[in-house]
Order: C-alpha cells, then structure tokens, then sequence
C-alpha cells in the first residue's frame, strides 16, 4: 500500500461490481471505507504530506534549520576569519598565484618568523620573515618542516577519554563541573603544566587563572630548557637576563661548549651575524684591497679582506666546531676548568699547569688585542658556572654592549624548569595534586628518569593534556584533547630578543582542535571565545594608544610588534660570581668516578622527540654524522677501539641506575672516553613514521646529569647488530680537491696583485683546458643575447651544515620520504644533500667540511648524451632538464652523473594515497611516478614564474616611452632580486647564492653571483672532466692564529695540534693538481 | 662450404675444396683424435641416429628430470619478474651509485654467451672449417636461447617497463625519436639485429632437416607439423642452389654481427665517463670475452649431451679439441684486456683510475676480481696440455669456471667501477636480493627449458649437412647433394 495513486484504482476496481448484478448499496456506504476515506484526503502520495500533522510539521521544522544551519557549511577549509597577507593584499585570489602570510614558528617556546604559503587556501611552504630578527628571510629545517606536521594524518582528530573519543561539548561539562568543584577550594590541588611559554597572551591567561585560583599552580618543563644560561645568569648577575650576542660585530669568538650556529633560539639570526663576519670578497676584481676598514666590510658586491676568528672548546661535536678555526676537544666536565683557566689567563693568572696552557695564552693574548670585539659564548647546557665565567670574561673583554647585550629575560616563570618540575613531582607523590592540566610537551616520555615522572602522574585524580599529538603521556591521560598546529590557530610568541610576532592561521583547523588559548579561556569561563577574538582583544590592551586596526593591520602584515623587543638592562657582575670550585678546578672535576662520561644532547632533527612523526625530519642526514632514522651513542675512534666496537654495534649504556641499549656510531672529533648520547629516538606511543625509531635515551637521564656526568658504564654487547641508515659512509676526502679549503693567508696571496704566482692553477678561475669532444660554448654575445643564463654559486666558507636548505627543497619540491630501509639501500631522494668530509690521515682528520651538493647544471652534461630517450636535455638558459613524463628510467643518466646528484623513483616513494598528505604538495610541481628519475631544477618552476611576470611587465610596456621603459628595467630587477631557488631563500647564512650570470642590472652592475664566480677562490668541483658546471663553490678559508699553527684541531693536546699543522702543505697539494 | 659447388657442378668432378677437406681428413684419419666423425657411419646411420633423439616417442627420464629443473627455474623467473613489474625496480639491490646491477650484467653476460653460435655457424663456415658441421645447429640454438635470456633485462631493468617501446623510433604523436647519441639506443638496434639474424640463420639452417623429419615421421600430426615448418622442401637441385645462396649470404650478413653486438654492448660502458667504463680497449676485449664465454658454454652443454645421447660419433674429442683451443686463444686475449687496463690505469696516473683499480685490487667486491682473475686467466691455461684438452670432464669443470669467471668480469666492470667513482660522499655499495637470484638463475632456468625443448623436438645436430661429410669422408664424389641422395635411400 505504498503507493496511494495505485491505492485509489484499487478502490474503484473495489466499487465496481464484480458481477452485473452487484451494486453497491448506497454511496455513503462506499465512501465510508478507509481507503476510500483515506485516499480522499491524501493530496499527496503517502510519505510526502506527513507535515499535515503537528509532530510532522516540528519534524519539518527541524529538517529546515537543520538544512540553514548547513548550509553555511561548506567543504573547504579556508579560515572564515580575516587575516591580512605578507605585502601583496588579497584583492582576489588569483588561482595559481600564491598569497604569503606573517606568521611565527614556535620552537621550545620561542618564535622563528616566517611567512607561510599559501595556495588556495593551503599552506604548503614555510619561508623566513625578513621583517623578523630571528629569521631575517631564513629559517631552519625545523621550520621547513613544520609544514609536513601539519598535515600530519596521525594527529588525533577529537577529544578522548582514556582513548575513547568524546566531543569537545562533552570534554568541556566534565571540565565546567571540575571547575567549579574547584572554585570552592581556591583552586587547591590544581595544577597547570606548560612547556616553554614566552606567549604574552597565554602568560597573562595563565596569570588571570592563577588570580582566579589562588592555590593552583603553574610549572614549566622541556627536556632541552636552557636552565644553565639561566642560573648562570643568576649567579653572575644575581637576576635573570636574556644574553644577546653581536656576531655581526665580533672579530674574536670563543665558544665555550656552545653550538650557537644550531642550538637555540637565535641561531638563524646567529648564523647570519656569523657569516657575515667569516664571509671574504674581492668585490668582483678577483684582487683584495690593501685596506678595507670593518665600516665598508658588508657581504655582496663590497670587498673585504677579514674575516673573524674562532676558537670553540666543545664536547659533543657541534657544527660550531667544525666552522671554528681552532678546536680544542674535550669532556664535558672539562670545559668548566678550561674557562677557568681562561678566566685567569685574562686575568693575568698564570695557568702554565693547565694541559692546554700554550692554546690558553695564544688565545687570550688574541681576545685582548681585540677587545671590544672579541666575544665568549657560554653552551647551551653547560653548567651555571661557566655561564658567569663567560659573562665575566665579557665583561674582561670589554664585550658588554658591544658584543653582548643583556636585556630582560623573554620567559617570564619565576623557577628554572628543573626545580619547577621537580616540586610538581614531589607534589604529585605528596598527594597534593588533585587534578593536572598538561599544557603541550610529553613530560611522561621526557622528565628525567629518576623524577618518575609516570608514577607520580598516576597519583593525581584528574589528568588532562592537551597537545599535538597522542603520546606517552596522553596515554596515561585521563582526558587527552587535540591541541591545534600552529598554522591552524592564533596565537603570539616572542622571539629570542623579546620582539613579539601575533601569529595568524593558515587554514582552519584540519580537526576538532582547539588552541590552548581557547582551552584557557574556558577555564577563566569565557566559553564561546574564538581564538582570534582572545589575541585581539589581548593586545587591544597592550597595542599602543591610537588605532588599534591600523597597529593590528600593520602587526599581521609585518609579521613583527614593532618595538617590542625586550629592554637593554645594564647589570653588575657579583663579586662573587665566577668563586672557584671547591677542589683543584684544572683538572677533570668527575675523575675520580670511574666509567666512561655520557654527554645528551638533543637530537638536531626530531630534537627533544616531539618530532618523532615528521618523516621529513627523521630522514634529514644529521649535519655531522650523515645519519638518518636513528638516534645513537657516538664514540671517539679511540673509546671505541678500547672497547671494540664497532659502527652499528649494540653497547648497554648502564647510568644513573637504568640501562638502555643503543647503537654505536663512531665520529672523530668525540672526546675520549666520552660517549655522546642523543635524546628522541625511541618513542612508543606515536604514529607509524616513528614507530620503532632509535632508542629511548632519557631511560638514563636523572636529573642530577642532565646533560651529562661521570660513571657511564659501557657494555657491548656481542653478536648485536644494529643497523643504521647513514646517507654518506664514506667521509674521507681520500686526497681529492672536490673541495678546498685555504687560510685567509694563502687566499691573500692568491687574490694578491697579478704577477705573483697563483696558488690555485688555471681551473679555478673557471677556465679550462679545450680537451673537449664537443665545441666550447660560444660566447654570450653570439647567441644568448636576451636569454637568462642561471648559474649558482655556493660560498663553502660560511656553509655552516646546518641543513635547512635540504628540507626547504624537500617541501618545495615534493621531495617523497622513502624510509629507513631504503636509505640503507642507498636511495634516498634529496635533491640537495650536504657532503661532510674530513680531510688528511684517518687518524686525526681535520675538519669536517660541509659541501652542499646538487644538480651541477653542467654546459656539456654527461647525463644527456645517455639518456636514450631524450628525457634529460638542456636548456637555452644553461639548465639541465628533466622531462619526467618521458623518463623511462634506464638510470644511464646517474651512472654517468660524476657528482651522483640524480635521484631514482626505485618504488613508488610518493605519497599518491593519504588525503591529508597530497594538501602539502607544491602544486607547481610534478609528483613523480616510480620508475623516473629527478634531480635539482635549480627550482625551475620559480624561474618560469619569475620569467611570466618579466614577459608580461616587458609585454606591457612594448610601445611606452623611454622613461617608462627605464621603469620597467628597475621593476625587473627588482623581480631578478626576489627570484630565489627554495635552498638560496632558506639558507641563513646566504650561503647559497642564484642569478642569472649574465644579467645586468639598470646601473649596469652584474648579479652577485656572477661576481661570486670572479672571485679568485671561485672553483668548480670535477672540471676536469670538462661538464663546465653552472654551480660553483667558493673555497673554504680558515683563519687561524699564527701563534698556533694548526687549521682546525680535533684532538684534545697541545701535540696534536703541531700535528694537523703539518697536514696543511698536503692540502694545498691537493689544491694544486 | 662445400655442397654448393656440387650444385654448380652436376657433372660430379670432385671440387676442389671438397679435395682439400678429404686429403685433410685422410691425413687423420690414422689418429681418431682428429677425426670429427666416428668411422663405421654411413647416411642411413647418421640419418638415424640424429632423428631417433627426436622421432621417439620415448621421452628419456634424464630429460624429463632436466627439463622438470629447468621448469621450476622458468617459475622463479615468472615470480620474480611478475613482483618486479607489480612492485618497481626497487625489489632489487640497485641503488644511487649503483644504478646497473644483476641486470646489466646479467644481459652482457648472456648476450657473450650468444656469440658462440653465430662464430660457429657464419664464421667458421665462411672460413670452411668442417669440424663446425656437427656443433653449429646446437651452437646457434643456443645463441637464441641465450639471446632470448639476454633479452628480458634491458626491458624490465628500466624503471617503467611499459613504456620501454619508446627507445625504438617510431612515428609517434609526441613528434620524438630515440635519443641517438646514447649508447642505449645502439644497442636496441644491435641486439634486436642479431636475435633476428640468429633466427632467420637458425630457421633457414633447419628447413632441410625439417624435411628429413618430416618424411621420417610416423604419425600424421608429427608430420604435418613438420611439413609446415618445412615449407615445402622438396630437395630439388633448384632448392639446394637457392638454399646454398641464401645461406651463405646470411653468414655474410651475420658475420659482422658478431663483432658489431659486443662492441655496441660494450660502448654502454665506454662512452660514459665512468673510471673503470670510459676505457678504449672495450670493444675487441668485449667482443673476445664473448667468444671466450659462448665457445665456454657450448663445451658446457656439449659434453654432457654428447655422452646422454651417444653422440661420441658426431661430437668428437678433435671437437672438444678445437673448441677448448678457441676457449684458449679467446681467453688470452682477454687476459691481454685485463692487462692493458691496469696499465693504461696506472699509465695515466688519473687519480680516479689508480682509485678505481686499487678499489678492484683491494676494496670490498676484491674477492669477485681475484676469483674473476682466477676464472678467466689462470684456470684457461690448463688448457696448453692436449690431455686436458681432450678429457672431457676437465674440460666440462673448465667450461663452467669460464662461465662463472665471465660473470664476474661483468660483476667487476658493472658494480666495483659504478660503486666507488669521483666524490667519496656518493660512494655506496651493491648488495643482490633475492630478486636479483631470482631473475638470474630464472634466466638460466628458461635457457635450459628452452634447450631442452629444442633437443626433444628438433634435430640438434644438422642432419644434412652431418651425411654430407659423410660423403666426404668416404671419398665417394656424389652425383646429387648429399641430403638429396640420402633421403632417395629413404623414399625407396
């Protein structure tokens, strides 16, 4: 009966007489049936006029609001709130054109300011800010790979309790009821847990709670804190401060444990100082002025002959090491006798019982002839007292205010973040801690070991956490809710100096996440307030007196708070500041411990572990070990003779009461009988990428040696293997000039006036010997009139290693992850990798020297002659091609490649299937198929963009007149000046360097790489194979004190330094042939 | 050869080379070392014997078990090959440097292997060497067995197999040709020539025995099989003329096919700029590594088939004699090889070529180079003592330690040059997987199904041609070719 038209024949068919003599009686009797009745009132078919009724028509109503209300839902997940874009306003979205917006990426608290992509409403690339004085247009590959973090698929997507999902309606009357439970006792056993939070809005919402309740309290910890700077601080000053260094300023550096160049906040922004004093120019005369004063000595098109000079006293390898002239290796616990010494050496003191007391004078007679300039950096985790030693000897140096500067400290929690958790854990255990409200951070995997932090968490009633991920201690969390990244929320940060940035999203969050701030405001009960609307009315109170839109426009626009960065203080050292150690401070203080000393450190790509499902990252080779996938135990070669080992052995490290098995890597420059643990690895409770990952290195890390102590015990343990993937095995320069390096002394000869000899022969002034089967390249003015010729230039010499680049070309360039298995295979996908080599005997090598190495774009490419189907060819602008839809891949091209720059689709390494995974791609770029080959482009997809836009200013002004043609010129260069491969625009030390080689600019100047290559220590690596590279390198040049000889020494006495000095001639050797 | 001048001289004089060969024959025949036929045989004997392996219907338990082995291996290769396509090129071990493993070497190792049939049958017969007579079907067979083998690995060793059409030029909407500077598409040219030369010499070489069997097979589908691949031979004076004619012009054509594979396979190598590839001595030292590895391979197979069938008569020790000797020769020349590149290595002083042999001498693949010198230069050198030369299950052993020596010369060329070459960061390693075996001796497996398929169903040695030296060696001028004569005995 569901179909009431077929109903009403029935009907009639009923009423007609099934026999000539049945009639119906009367027609109310007919009429009087249900059906008849029925299909009588029924306008509509059944089903489609149930609304008649009032339960119907409140259903009707229910469907019709329901249907507005989603109506303005819509699929696509662009913010609904306004932002404003990075210089060019979004009059309109032109499909294809991507919009940069200002934001900050928070690392350990701290923001890095960078403009994010954005493609149609994704973000798919991180880039500097150059308006922000920590990036100035640079970042670091943390920052570059943020952007995979995003799109992580294995965030979690809603609230849970005890790993049931739940709605965020549900979390928050859970959350009310605990509340106001709590009102009532002030706030009494509630306690708030962050990590690292230099956030004015979230510091004055945290504020406003603790005003809310009285007796809750807040903590702070993260695993890599810098408590040591702190208490140094502390102790030289009696106040907390914030030490700025001036590496734009300093001639003279000794890093006292330090790794400014990638540890910590700063280090973008220090990179760049840093380079910028180490960089050497002839100006493009190929001649060295006779006098350059340090006034005119900029980078780019101004010659200058200086370069400053450093000493690093380090544990654990650093890259600041490797960028040292002269290194002096030894344990951890040495460094603090060392600075003593050096301490007393400025002071006059003798110090002739110091095992490095020849160094110790040299070095110090080089400080004081260069005061003023001269700066000393303590480590970022070296102890407190070497922290106040180095701020007294700045402070001997004349460096305050010149090469320092102190301001007021950017965090803002009263306790350093050890004691801070310290009392949490004791409270926990105590029973005083009712309910905890983790906000960020993975305390359960990361507090030190002997705190126990997991025991002491399980005590407390209500535990709630709210962060990126789903980890160890969310599992062991009542109430976990998703925490939003940070391109998905607003938020604000300040960076090392204190400058503020207001952070603007990208996009709309990608799942039911919510933004601390928003979580905070519910506490403080403001319920239903977006994100946006609690930072700007925040800074409401904190901008300026005027207009508050045109300070917010300008704040978002900007990328940067004007003005606020923290004030200079001015500070008094204490008398009693750097008070010698109880016992004899010269030697080792932990040597009567027996066992080896274990050294953490923080692992320079997935870090402190909250990396641990970027595949990005965990497929970065780490800067000085070549490793990727893993985190290990690094040993001395001889440590690890002593004990047998081997690389990839398995060895139980026993500390602090826990043991934990590791695997063993060995690496010159590791101090004897010291054992270098990374932190990281070892994750469980995490997504698949980093699953089964390295080893759990905090199982041993008590709180009393957080970064490190005496009485490691070290077993091997036989017959274990362990197998690394280290993307470059083999780190000798086995004699080969592939990269050169030179002191400033031998440069100065080499750049000096003509008629002295050359040091360097023929091939490194770009000329070569006519051996070649096919004719030279004619000369520019025959043919390439009006063609861009790209060539790239790569300065080695401030090439810090620090490796932001090989992730900014991954995220440009759809680079895919292939994995552990297949690194060990030999078949990573980088594009651009970083060549780390040492140089002279095995024994005790020098260096390692970093080489970024990509696609060469060579004029006669050995690849495209083999290549049987045309699917590698050149350029009319000089650039190696590759077609990839015509690859099919005999692999010819990169057995033949000399610089193995070419990189094989062996499987199907893209990600073509996870949803979320294809948002991050470039759209302007291919995603590779198995089976085809790629390699650098020199970011081809830029040029072409770059090229459009000059073809269409140039189309514009085909018939205007000569000045507006002028116009025109100067806005090309312009577009040449912005023009940047990925690699160029994320380097932070301006080592890399692209341009057209034979562009010239309005005022008739050329690009600066082209004057790059004019430089006298401009060389090509493996010319003699006549490829002519378009990509050159500048020679390495070391600055070494003449009262010490060596280059660059790895060994920890005084003897071996002699030693490496008579390696030097075997080097020029090499750069002779 | 010497039946063609029967067809041009009907009258019966005895030709002059059929002279020589029989005063050469006499000469010998004291000595049954020298003899490259049994005594005792006439054409009914040699008829026989040749079409019983084959006309049978017995299949020999040795047989079966051989062909059940060689079966199983096709099927590791099928597997193999069928997870190769579905999953990439990734199954094997090949890498970033190594870009070419298994195989590369696989394919020139195969492809050398296939000289031997082609030397034997265009070569030695333009040079009238009779002993050729009674190994040259089985050699050539083998040639396109081993070409087939050969043939599998360029094809599926690219990247995107499905798209390997591309390297040959044909008209196509993308409005692009191959890429003729690269050694790639050379040998695309040079390969698919030879596998179709081989062939067509291999087909038009067996039409008159196709006959033989097809008149001495009993059951009609047997001999209709055989009719059709006979093309209608009849063994008229005009079929033997043109048969004559087209025979030798295909050894013509064939000949320089001989020099011109190996080269061309050998320029993949020498045109790149790779130490260890980029040496000019390539070509004749490919070329006469090939010869070294197919006449290698041919006493592989003959040796042990000689003795399965009874085929002592036809396959003589002078046979092995020869063979071995060319194995020798061939082997010396490429010790020469092995010579002149360490020389010119060191001669050069190029610090990438003394890397690279000191990387063979002492680097981590120096037990394949030491095993490969072993193989290819030392173990050959037995073969200066006629003894050895003439006992056959040393000569097997040595065949077999040439065989794998080869290998390895591919092994060393391909892998040791590629793994360590100018910058030290992109040195790496090669390490087979099971995919690698698996194609490998799977290529093996589907040369021996291959070959054994052959035995049981096609004349392995040429019949014709075997009652031709019969003919001469009884000294009886014939008056019509010796097949034609033969098979009047038969029809009567």
């Amino acid at each position: 009966m569901s179909c009431p038209s077929k109903h009403v024949e029935a009907k009639e068919d009923a009423a007609l007489p099934a026999t000539g003599r049945e009639f119906w009686r009367s027609l109310d009797e007919l009429s009087q049936t249900p059906q008849f009745q029925e299909a009588l009132h029924r306008e509509y078919p059944r089903g489609a006029s149930e609304w008649m009724d009032d339960v119907s028509r409140r259903n009707f109503l229910k469907l019709m609001s329901a249907s507005l209300a989603l109506a303005g839902v819509y699929g696509c997940a662009r913010p609904e709130e306004y932002i404003v874009p990075y210089v060019v306003p979004p009059e309109d979205q032109i499909p294809g054109k991507p919009l940069f917006y200002a934001t900050a990426f928070p690392m350990g608290g701290y923001g890095l300011g960078v403009l994010a992509e954005q493609h149609m409403g994704r973000p798919t690339k991180i880039e500097g800010n150059p308006d922000h004085p920590a990036s100035l247009g640079a970042t670091d590959a943390h920052a570059q790979a943020s952007i995979l973090s995003l799109y992580d698929p294995e965030h979690p997507e809603t609230p849970k309790e005890a790993g049931e999902i739940r709605t965020w309606t549900r979390f928050f009357e859970v959350l009310r009821k605990e509340l106001d439970a709590k009102q009532q006792t002030g706030g009494a056993g509630l306690r708030i847990l962050t990590e690292t939070v230099t956030s004015p809005t979230l510091i004055s919402q945290i504020q406003a709670l603790l005003k809310q309740f009285p007796e809750a309290r807040w903590h702070h910890y993260e695993p890599a804190c810098f408590d040591g700077a702190r208490a140094g601080a502390v102790q030289a000053f009696g106040r907390p401060v914030n030490t700025i260094y001036r590496f734009d300023l300093a001639e003279r550096i000794l890093s006292l444990d330090s790794d400014f160049l990638l540890l910590g906040p700063a280090s973008v922004r220090y990179n760049r100082d840093y380079a910028n004093q180490r960089r050497v120019r002839t100006g493009g005369t190929g001649i060295l002025p006779v006098v350059s004063s340090p006034q005119e000595q900029k980078h780019g098109q101004d010659a200058r002959a200086t370069m400053s000079r450093t000493y690093a006293a380090q544990s654990a390898p650093t890259i600041t090491g490797t960028m040292a002239d002269h290194r002096l290796t030894m344990a951890a616990d040495e460094v603090e006798p060392f600075a003593r010494a050096v301490l007393a050496q400025v002071n006059g003191q003798s110090v002739l019982d110091h095992p490095h007391a020849s160094f110790i004078q040299a070095m110090v007679a080089d400080l004081l002839e260069h005061k003023g300039r001269s700066l000393v950096v303590a480590g970022e985790y070296t102890s407190p007292a070497v922290h106040a030693i180095a701020h007294a000897l700045n402070g001997a140096l004349g460096a305050v205010g010149e090469t320092v500067v102190y301001t007021e400290p950017v965090e803002v929690h009263p306790d350093a973040q050890l004691d801070s958790l310290k009392s949490l854990v004791n409270d926990m255990n105590g029973g005083s801690v009712d309910m905890l409200l983790v906000l960020g951070g993975n305390p359960i995997f990361a507090a030190p070991a002997d705190l126990k932090f997991r025991e002491a968490y399980e005590k407390v009633r209500l535990r709630i956490q709210q962060s990126l991920y789903y980890d160890e201690t969310s599992f062991h969390t009542h109430w976990h809710v998703p925490e939003s990244h940070y391109l998905e929320t607003w938020s604000d940060i300040r960076a090392f100096d204190g400058t503020m940035t207001i952070m603007q999203p990208l996009i709309q969050p990608l799942h039911q996440s919510r933004s601390q701030h928003e979580l905070l405001a519910f506490m403080l009960g403001f319920p239903d307030v977006s994100a946006r609307e609690i930072i700007r009315e925040a800074w409401r109170s904190r901008a300026p007196q005027g207009d508050f839109e045109a300070f917010w426009m300008r704040a978002l626009e900007k990328g940067v708070v004007e003005g606020s960065a923290a004030p200079v203080v001015s500070v008094t050292l204490q008398p009693n500041a750097v008070a010698p150690a109880a016992q004899n401070d010269l030697s080792p203080a932990g040597a009567a411990v027996s066992g080896y000393e274990v050294i953490f450190r923080p692992d320079p790509a997935v870090w402190d572990g909250r990396f641990a499902n970027n595949g990005w990252l965990h497929e970065l080779p780490r800067p000085l070990t070549k490793l990727t996938w893993d985190n290990v135990a690094i040993f001395s070669p001889g440590t690890a003779r002593e004990l047998e080992l081997e690389n990839e052995n398995v060895v139980e490290l026993a500390y602090a009461g826990a043991t934990v098995e590791a695997p063993v890597w060995i690496m010159p420059g590791q101090p004897e009988k010291s054992v270098t643990v990374l932190l990281g690895g070892g994750r469980t409770v995490v997504g698949a990428v980093g699953k089964g990952v390295g080893f759990n290195a905090y199982l041993i890390r008590p709180s009393s040696a957080m970064w490190h102590g005496r009485g490691l015990g070290v077993k091997k343990l036989e017959g274990r293997h362990y197998p690394l993937a280290c993307t470059q095995p083999h780190q000798m320069l086995e004699g080969r000039d592939h990269l050169r390096v030179h002191t400033l002394e031998e440069f100065k000869h080499i750049a000096g006036p003509p008629e002295e000899d050359p040091l360097v022969p023929e091939p490194a002034h770009g000329k070569t010997v006519h051996l070649s089967f096919y004719p030279d390249r004619p000369e520019p003015d025959e043919w390439l009139i009006g063609t861009h010729q790209w060539g790239m230039a790569i300065d080695q010499n401030v090439c810090t290693g620090c490796s932001a680049c090989v992730i900014a070309c991954q995220a440009e360039n759809n680079i895919p992850v292939v994995g552990k298995d297949q690194v060990i295979k030999g078949r990573e996908m980088h594009w651009l990798r970083i060549d780390t080599y040492y140089r002279g005997e095995a024994g005790a090598p020098e260096g390692p020297y970093f080489q970024p190495m990509l696609c060469q774009h060579c004029e006669k490419a050995p690849c495209e002659v083999v290549c049987p189907v045309e699917a590698t060819s050149h350029s009319i602008e000089g650039i190696n091609e590759m077609t990839y839809n015509r690859c099919i891949g005999t692999r010819y091209c990169s057995n033949n490649c000399p610089y193995k720059v070419r990189r094989f689709n062996f499987l199907q390494y893209a990600d073509i299937k996870t949803p979320t995974l294809q948002l991050v791609h470039n759209p302007d770029v291919t995603v590779r198929q198995r089976g085809v080959m790629e390699k650098c482009t020199y970011c081809i997809q830029r040029i072409n963009s770059t090229r459009r836009e000059i073809k269409i200013l140039r189309g514009d002004a085909v018939d205007a007149p000569a000045e507006v043609q002028d116009d025109v010129k100067l806005l090309v260069d312009r577009l040449m000046d912005r023009l940047q491969t990925a690699c160029q625009q994320a380097c932070p030390t301006e080592a890399i360097v692209f341009g057209d080689i034979v562009y010239e600019y309005a005022n008739g100047h050329n690009m600066t790489v082209t004057q790059l290559k004019t430089e006298p220590h401009n060389y090509g690596v493996l010319t003699e194979l006549n490829t002519n590279p378009r990509t050159t390198y500048l020679a390495r040049l070391a600055n070494p004190n003449p009262a010490l000889g060596g280059l660059n020494d790895t060994s920890a006495d005084d003897a071996s330094v002699e030693d490496t000095s008579a390696e030097k001639p075997t080097a020029h050797d090499a750069a002779r042939e | 050869m010497a039946s063609h001048d029967h067809n041009l001289n009907p009258t019966g004089a005895p030709p002059v080379a059929s002279r020589e060969v029989l005063d050469f024959n006499a000469e010998r025949a004291a000595d049954p070392t020298k003899q490259i036929l049994g005594p005792g045989h006439d054409y009914h004997s040699v008829t026989e014997k040749i079409s019983e392996i084959v006309l049978t219907k017995h299949t020999g338990r040795g047989w079966i078990i051989g062909f059940g082995i060689s079966l199983v291996l096709m099927l590791v290769l099928m597997y193999s090959l069928a997870v190769l396509l579905v999953v990439g090129v990734g199954v094997w071990g090949v890498n970033v440097p190594v870009a070419w493993g298994f195989a590369i070497v696989n394919f020139v190792w195969w492809i050398g292997i296939g000289h031997a049939g082609t030397l034997i049958s265009a070569i030695l017969l333009l040079l009238r060497q009779q002993w050729r007579t009674s190994i040259n079907r089985f050699a050539e067979a083998m040639t396109l067995f081993a070409v087939a083998a050969a043939g599998i690995f360029p094809l599926v060793h690219v990247g995107r197999p499905w798209l390997a059409y591309w390297l040959f030029p044909y008209p196509n909407t993308m409005g692009l040709w191959p890429q003729f500077r690269s050694p790639l598409v050379w040998d695309v040219f040079a390969v698919s020539t030879y596998g179709t030369i081989s062939l067509v010499f291999w087909y038009v070489g067996l039409i008159p025995d196709f006959a033989t069997m097809r008149d001495r097979a009993a059951r009609p589908v047997v001999k209709m099989i055989y009719g059709a691949l006979s093309m209608g031979w009849r063994g008229s004076a005009l079929h033997w003329h043109r048969y004559e004619t087209a025979y030798l012009l295909l050894a013509g054509l064939a000949t320089p096919l001989v020099i011109s594979v190996h080269t061309v396979v050998s320029l993949d190598f020498a045109v790149s700029v790779v130490p260890g590839w980029h040496v000019t001595i390539f070509p004749p030292y490919f070329v006469a590594g090939a010869i070294f590895s197919g006449f290698a391979m041919v006493l592989t197979l003959t040796i042990p088939l000689r003795k399965a069938y009874g085929l002592e008569d036809f396959i003589t020790t002078r046979h092995l004699d020869n063979m071995a000797k060319i194995v020798l020769a061939t082997g010396l020349i490429v010790a020469y090889g092995y010579i002149m590149e360490i020389y010119m290595g060191f001669y050069s002083t190029n610090q990438y070529e003394v890397a690279m042999l000191m990387n063979r001498f002492k680097g981590p693949y120096a037990l394949a180079y030491a095993a490969l010198i072993l193989c290819n230069i030392l173990t050959p050198q037995l073969l200066w003592f006629q003894t050895i030369r003439q006992w056959p299950l040393v000569l097997f052993i040595i065949s077999i330690v040439v065989n794998v020596g080869m290998w390895l010369e591919r092994f060393v060329i391909v892998v040791t040059s590629l793994h360590r070459d100018y910058l030290p960061s992109s040195w790496g390693m090669f390490y087979p997987t099971i995919y690698d075996w698996g194609v490998y001796v799977g290529s093996i497996g589907l040369f021996f199904c291959l070959l054994f398929l052959f035995i049981r169903v096609l004349p392995m040695i040429s019949v014709f041609e075997m009652r031709e030296l019969v003919s001469r060696q009884k000294g009886k001028p014939q008056t019509s070719p010796a097949g034609q004569a033969s098979r009047m005995e038969e029809v009567t």
